[in-house]
């Protein structure tokens, strides 16, 4: 079974790396960008069979250990 | 005082906390590993040093955090035994739980590797008894990422509590944002738990404890502890 989990900054926490990135596309001449937010994605196979079983699984990884909940959100997906 | 530094892969600040500790308290620190499982007996203070653990994989001191020594330096917390976290290791103090907040990138983006200015904010700790309150010391700083956030009640609650240890200042002492070298909110340089007994510490204290050096203001932290550990027994 193969899963995403993706993990973005929360709202209002500064990202200045997103800020870099914004930067560096102006200057590409990158035109119509209003901002950049960077992340992360995880693709993650998993033996689980059951999706239920297998997106317990991903929220208890993305709570321990692949999101620090103070600052990012994350969202988990199960693609088959 | 009977000391004990871990050593995590990427760990590169053990051993000139361990040379501070010698110099200071005249006694030899334990230089543990990360897959260690128990503390010497008897340990009195644990610290964490700087680096780059597991090569800042995930985000800082987030693989470390789960180390299996970690669960023997829970315990250690849990009977009210001392841990200082230095720079990486307040990362990965955090990212325990240990420690409330996180550090995130340096606001300015780029690595600081400088002397910077701190105020000692309380001198009734075990970790600052060498100080007196207010008294600026010039440490140096080599992070980036040390911008310490966390969420505003957290902060205001650190702050009611007294739990700001250390504040980036101007060699007066003065607040001023030209001198919150990282941008971290209310200036802080270094935190301690709710029970008073974790401190972590972005500046590296044990780089200025040689006069060779030209500064020997960070001396007063494990002078202080020495003091402390003294007067327990």
């Amino acid at each position: 079974m193969k899963a995403r989990v993706t993990v973005t900054l929360k709202t209002g926490v500064l990202d200045p790396q997103g800020k870099a990135i914004e930067g560096a596309l102006a200057t590409l001449g990158v035109t119509g960008v209003a901002s950049v937010r960077q992340g992360k994605v995880f693709d993650i196979e998993l033996d689980a069979a059951d999706p239920g079983r297998a997106r317990a699984a991903l929220e208890d990884a993305a709570d321990k250990l692949l999101a620090n909940t103070i600052i990012e959100n994350y969202r988990v997906e199960v693609l088959e | 005082m009977k000391s004990a530094v871990i050593v995590f892969p990427g760990s590169n600040r053990e051993r000139d906390v361990a040379r501070a500790l010698q110099l200071v308290s005249g006694r030899e620190p334990a230089l543990l590993w990360h897959a260690d499982t128990a503390l010497p007996a008897g340990t009195d203070l644990v610290v964490l040093p700087g680096g780059f653990s597991y090569g800042d994989y995930l985000r800082c001191g987030a693989i470390a955090a789960h180390a299996p020594i970690m669960e023997a330096v829970r315990d250690h917390v849990r009977r009210g035994g001392l841990v200082i976290g230095i720079c990486n290791g307040f990362q990965i103090l955090c990212e325990t739980g240990l420690l409330p907040g996180v550090l995130l990138r340096n606001s300015g983006l780029r690595f600081i590797c400088r002397d910077v200015h701190l105020r000692i904010e309380r001198s009734d700790t075990p970790f600052t008894r060498g100080y007196n309150a207010g008294q600026v010391i010039r440490v140096p700083v080599a992070h980036g990422e040390g911008n310490y956030f966390a969420h505003p009640a957290t902060i205001a609650r650190l702050e009611a509590e007294g739990r700001v240890l250390f504040r980036y200042t101007a060699p007066d002492g003065a607040l001023d944002p030209r001198h919150n070298v990282n941008g971290a909110t209310n200036a802080i340089a270094g935190v301690l738990s709710e029970k008073l007994n974790v401190l972590g510490l972005m500046p590296h204290p044990e780089n200025h404890v040689d006069p060779a050096v030209g500064s020997t203001d960070g001396r007063g932290l494990f002078a202080g502890l020495v003091a402390h550990f003294a007067a327990a027994a």
